[in-house]
C-alpha cells in the first residue's frame, strides 16, 4: 500500500510538469501580452515593465527561472494585480471556492444516493418517474440558467435571500444550491443505475433467498458495491468544484479561485495562469490517488499495487 | 465496516468543505460609522494604486480616497484641492501651487509640498512604470531625463512645505487639469517605500489623502472606505462610508439593484434598456469620448482617402446610435464631440467647422457612390472584399453586421473577423487588419488628447494616419502660449483629419446607469466618474 502510493505520488508530480510545461508554452503562443491595453503605453514603460518580470528574456530561459522558482515553492508576482503575489491569491481565494464547493459536493452526495437507491427500488413506478425526470432537467439544464432562475425568484422576487457576496450563510443558499444542481442528479442517475446493476446479481438473489433482511442485505450487500462508481466521479468533481466555478462565482459576486482561471487567460496573466492550472492539476491527481485508496477501503477485494 | 466507509467517505468530503473555515466575516457594514452608500461602478480594480492606474474604474476609486492639488468640480470647472490657488509664469514655463494649512494623511502625518515631490518622481521611475507617466509630465522639465532614472532631474520643486513648483519644458495650458488627473495624487513616500507595490493591495499601508480612506478590500467582493476625518473638507462629507461592490457581471449588477441591496449600478445589462426608457432611475449622460474605425492606411486601397470618405458617407449614424445601440450613443457628426473644451472654455464641437458639424448624421448614398467612383471603383467594381476586425463586447458585433449591410448599398463587400480581446489589442497596434474598431475616452478635457492620437508618430496611433499638415497643425498647438492661435491650430487639425477621412467617426460615447432617487448631491462628470463623496441617503 505504501509503496502504491509513493509510485502514484511519483506518477503524480510527473503528470504536474507535463501539464505546466504544455501550459507554459501554449500560453506564450497565444497572441498578447499582460501590458497590453486599449490605450498604447510607451514603449519605454513597457520595456522597463517587461524587463520587470523577464518578459524580454527568450522564452527558454524564462521557463527555465520560472520552473526553478516553482519547484521552491515560488509561483511569482501576478503581472496584472500589481503587488499580489499568485500565492496570496490562491491562499486568499481557494479556502472561498473550497468552502462553497466543499459543502455542494457534500450536499449532491448525500442528496443523490438515496435518490438514486429509492430510483432503483421503486423501477417503473411513479417515484422513480418523477425522479428520472428531475435528474434529467439537472443535467440538462446549465449552472448559469439554474442561477439566474434562482436570483430572480429568491433574491428579486421574494426577496429572501441576498444576491451577492458571502456575509451571512444565507449568501451560501443559492451558490451552493446552483453547484448541487448538476452534480446531484449526475450521482442520482450515476447510483439508480449501478443499483439496479448489482440488484440483479446473483448474490443479492441468494441473500433473499436464504431469507436475509431485505434492509441488511441492501445496505451491507448492495449500496457497498453499488457505490463505486459514484466514488470514482466523486475524485474529479471534488477537485473542479472546490476550485471554484467561473459562472457560479461572477453570478453571485462570489471572491473565489474560478474567476482567476478565467480572468488571467483573457487577461494574459501568466504567472496566475500558471500557478492556478498547477495547482488545479495538483488537487486532481492528489484527489485520484485519494478516490483509489477509498476505494479499497470499500471494496476489500480491489488490490492495489 | 458499513459505517466506517461511510464515515471515511464523508470525513473526505467535509475535511475539503471545511478547509476554509466555516467562521462568517464579521458583517463589513459594522465597521464605519454613519451612512452606508452601497455603489456598483465595475469588478474587482487590477490596481488602486494613482501612479499605476489607467482603468476608469480604479481611477473612479482613487478619487473617493485621494485628492490632487486640484479638482474638478461639478460644473467641469478646475477647482481648488489640495492647492487652496495657483499661478502661471508669463511665459506659461512655471506653475506655482501654494498649499492649504495644516493637510494631512488619513493616517494623522503632516502632508507637505514634498510629498507631491516624492509622489510626481515616482510616476516617472523606470522601476514603476506607470503607464500614464508621460501623458501627465512629458512637458516637465527634465521628464526624459527621469523617465531614464535621474528622478532628480524633473522639474519639480518643494520651495517650501506649502509651495510647488512645477517648471514645463514647452508651455502647456491645460496643465491645472493634469494637476486634477488621479495619476499625480499624492502617495505617501514611508508606506510606498516600506511595501513596494503591496501597499496599494492592503487597507492597512494604503495611506490616502482624499475625503475616504480603504477601510477594507475583500478582493473580488468588495471595497469599502470610510470617512477620513483629516481630510480639509470632511466636514462636508456627509456619508460614513462607501461600499463598492466589485460586481462583474451586469445581470448580477442589476439583479442586486433590484433587490435594493445596491442603490447605484454602471452595468446594465443592455437588454433591459428599453424597458427602463422613461424611468427616472435611469441616467444616460454624455462623457468626451469617440466610437470610431481605423482605416490602415498602410494597406490598399484605404491609402485613398476617397474610398475612406465613401465609406464615411455611407453610414447611418442616426441608426447606429438610437437604434442599433438603443440610444445609449450618441451619433457622432464630428471626431471630437461635444464635452471637449475650447482654449476659452466653451464647447470646442460649438467653434469647429464654422459652427456647423463635418458630417451629417443619416447616411448620403449618393455622395459616397460619387466619391468611390472618384476612387476608381464606380458601383463598388474593382475593389476587394474588405476586412473588418472587432472583438466581442457591448455593441461591437450589432455594429459589424449593420456596416456589412450599409456599405453593401454602394458595391462594398465586408467580410467581419470576431477576435477575442486580448488578440485583437496587438492585433490593431501591428496593423493587422483593414478595418478595426477604435475607440477613445478622454483623460483630460483638452481636445488635444483625442487629437494626438492620430500624429504620424503617436504610439496609439492604430491606423498610421499620415498627413503633415495634420502635424504641423498639432506641432503649433503644442508650442504656443496665445489661446486664440492654439485654438485656431486645434480646429485645423481636425478639419485636416476630417477632410481626409482619418478615420470614422461613428458615435459619442455615453454612461448610462441605474441610480435610486434615495442618493442626492452626487455628480457625474464628462469623464466618466461618478463623484460621491459629498452624497447623502434621503431617509
Amino acid at each position: 500500500m505504501v509503496r502504491y502510493i509513493l509510485k502514484r505520488l511519483g506518477l503524480a508530480i510527473v503528470t504536474i510538469w507535463i501539464v505546466a510545461t504544455l501550459t507554459f508554452f501554449l500560453m506564450n503562443m497565444v497572441p498578447g501580452g499582460p501590458f497590453l491595453s486599449e490605450k498604447a503605453v510607451s514603449p519605454k514603460a513597457l520595456a522597463t515593465l517587461e524587463e520587470k518580470y523577464g518578459l524580454d528574456k527568450p522564452l527558454f530561459e524564462q521557463y527555465i527561472t520560472y520552473m526553478k522558482g516553482a519547484v521552491h515553492g515560488d509561483f511569482g508576482d501576478s503581472l496584472k494585480q500589481r503587488g499580489r503575489t499568485v500565492m496570496s491569491i490562491i491562499t486568499t481565494k481557494f479556502p472561498v471556492s473550497a468552502r462553497v464547493g466543499g459543502l455542494a459536493v457534500l450536499f449532491s452526495f448525500l442528496l443523490g444516493v438515496p435518490l438514486g437507491c429509492i430510483s432503483a427500488l421503486n423501477r417503473g413506478k411513479a417515484g422513480d418517474n418523477a425522479i428520472i425526470v428531475i435528474a434529467t432537467c439537472g443535467i440538462a439544464v446549465p449552472s448559469f440558467v439554474v442561477c439566474t432562475v434562482l436570483m430572480y425568484i429568491f433574491g428579486v422576487r421574494l426577496k429572501w435571500l441576498p444576491t451577492l457576496g458571502l456575509s451571512t450563510w444565507k449568501n451560501y443558499i443559492m451558490p451552493i444550491a446552483a453547484l448541487a444542481f448538476y452534480p446531484t442528479a449526475y450521482i442520482t442517475r450515476l447510483m439508480r443505475s449501478s443499483m439496479l446493476d448489482v440488484l440483479g446479481q446473483d448474490y443479492m438473489r441468494t441473500a433473499r433467498a436464504k431469507g436475509l433482511n431485505q434492509f441488511i442485505s441492501l445496505f451491507k450487500h448492495a449500496l457497498r458495491n453499488a457505490v463505486l462508481p459514484v466514488v470514482t466521479y466523486l475524485g474529479p468533481l471534488l477537485a473542479y468544484t472546490v476550485t471554484g466555478s467561473f459562472i457560479v462565482e461572477k453570478i453571485f459576486t462570489i471572491p473565489g479561485l474560478g474567476g482567476e482561471f478565467i480572468g488571467s487567460i483573457t487577461s494574459r496573466d501568466y504567472t496566475v495562469i500558471m500557478g492556478t492550472t498547477i495547482f488545479l492539476a495538483a488537487l486532481m491527481v492528489i484527489m485520484n490517488v485519494i478516490v483509489d485508496i477509498v476505494y479499497k477501503l470499500v471494496d476489500p477485494r480491489i488490490k492495489l499495487k | 465496516m458499513k459505517k466506517r466507509v461511510l464515515s471515511i467517505l464523508l470525513a473526505a468530503v467535509m475535511t475539503v468543505s471545511l478547509a476554509g473555515g466555516m467562521v462568517m466575516s464579521a458583517s463589513a457594514e459594522e465597521a464605519a460609522e454613519g451612512k452606508q452608500l452601497s455603489v456598483q461602478v465595475g469588478p474587482d480594480p487590477e490596481t488602486i494604486d494613482p501612479a499605476l492606474n489607467s482603468a476608469v474604474d480604479g481611477g473612479n476609486m482613487i478619487l473617493h480616497s485621494f485628492e490632487c492639488l486640484l479638482t474638478i468640480d461639478q460644473e467641469g470647472k478646475i477647482a481648488p484641492g489640495q492647492a487652496e490657488t495657483w499661478e502661471t509664469s508669463e511665459d506659461g514655463l512655471t506653475w506655482t501651487f501654494h498649499l492649504r494649512d495644516g493637510l494631512k494623511w488619513s493616517d494623522g502625518s503632516d502632508l507637505t509640498a514634498n510629498d507631491f515631490v516624492y509622489s510626481w518622481r515616482r510616476v516617472c521611475d523606470p522601476e514603476v512604470a506607470a503607464p500614464y507617466a508621460e501623458t501627465v509630465l512629458g512637458m516637465v522639465e527634465g521628464f526624459s531625463d527621469a523617465i531614464d532614472g535621474n528622478l532628480e532631474a524633473l522639474g519639480v520643486t518643494a520651495v517650501d512645505d506649502k509651495t510647488l513648483e512645477v517648471k514645463l519644458s514647452a508651455p502647456c495650458t491645460y496643465f491645472d487639469s493634469l494637476a486634477a488627473f488621479a495619476t499625480l495624487s499624492p502617495v505617501q513616500e514611508a508606506t510606498v517605500e516600506a511595501n513596494g507595490d503591496a501597499w496599494a493591495v492592503d487597507p492597512a499601508t494604503y495611506v490616502s489623502n482624499g475625503p475616504f480612506y480603504v477601510s477594507e478590500w475583500v478582493p473580488g467582493s468588495y471595497i469599502i472606505m470610510a470617512k477620513n476625518p483629516n481630510y480639509w473638507n470632511a466636514d462636508a462629507v456627509k456619508l460614513g462610508s462607501i461600499k463598492w461592490n466589485l460586481i462583474e457581471d451586469a445581470n448580477a449588477a442589476y439583479s442586486a439593484y433590484q433587490s435594493g441591496e445596491v442603490l447605484m449600478i454602471k452595468d446594465v445589462p443592455t437588454e433591459e434598456i428599453p424597458s427602463l426608457d422613461g424611468n427616472e432611475e435611469f441616467h444616460i449622460e454624455p462623457i468626451i469620448g469617440t466610437y470610431y474605425l481605423s482605416y490602415n492606411i498602410t494597406v490598399e486601397p484605404f491609402d485613398n482617402a476617397n474610398v475612406r470618405k465613401a465609406l464615411n458617407l455611407a453610414i447611418d449614424r442616426e441608426y447606429v446610435a438610437n437604434t442599433l445601440m438603443q440610444g445609449t450613443y450618441t451619433p457622432a457628426t464630428n471626431y471630437i464631440g461635444p464635452g471637449w473644451k475650447d482654449t476659452d472654455g466653451t464647447d470646442f464641437a460649438d467653434n469647429a467647422n464654422g459652427g456647423e458639424p463635418y458630417m451629417s448624421a443619416t447616411a448620403d448614398i449618393e455622395g459616397a457612390k460619387a466619391a468611390l467612383a472618384e476612387a476608381g471603383y464606380p458601383d463598388g467594381e474593382g475593389l476587394p472584399v474588405l476586412h473588418y476586425t472587432t472583438n466581442d463586447s457591448g455593441y461591437h458585433k450589432a455594429v459589424a453586421e449593420y456596416l456589412q449591410q450599409a456599405w453593401k448599398e454602394i458595391g462594398v463587400t465586408l467580410e467581419v473577423e470576431v477576435v477575442e480581446w486580448s488578440s485583437f489589442t496587438p492585433m490593431r497596434r501591428n496593423q493587422e487588419y483593414e478595418i478595426a474598431r477604435n475607440g477613445w475616452v478622454g483623460d483630460y478635457s483638452d481636445p488635444s488628447n483625442m487629437l494626438d492620437i492620430l500624429y504620424s508618430s503617436n504610439g496609439n496611433n492604430d491606423g498610421k494616419y499620415n498627413s503633415p499638415d495634420f502635424d504641423a497643425a498639432m506641432d503649433t498647438a503644442r508650442t504656443t502660449v496665445d489661446p486664440v492661435e492654439r485654438s485656431a491650430a486645434l480646429h485645423t487639425a481636425e478639419d485636416t483629419l476630417m477632410a481626409d477621412a482619418g478615420c470614422c467617426p461613428l458615435a459619442y460615447y455615453n454612461d448610462y446607469w441605474l441610480q435610486s432617487s434615495k442618493i442626492t448631491g452626487m455628480w457625474h462628470s464628462a469623464y466618466g466618474y461618478w463623484h460621491f463623496m459629498y452624497a447623502d441617503i434621503a431617509e
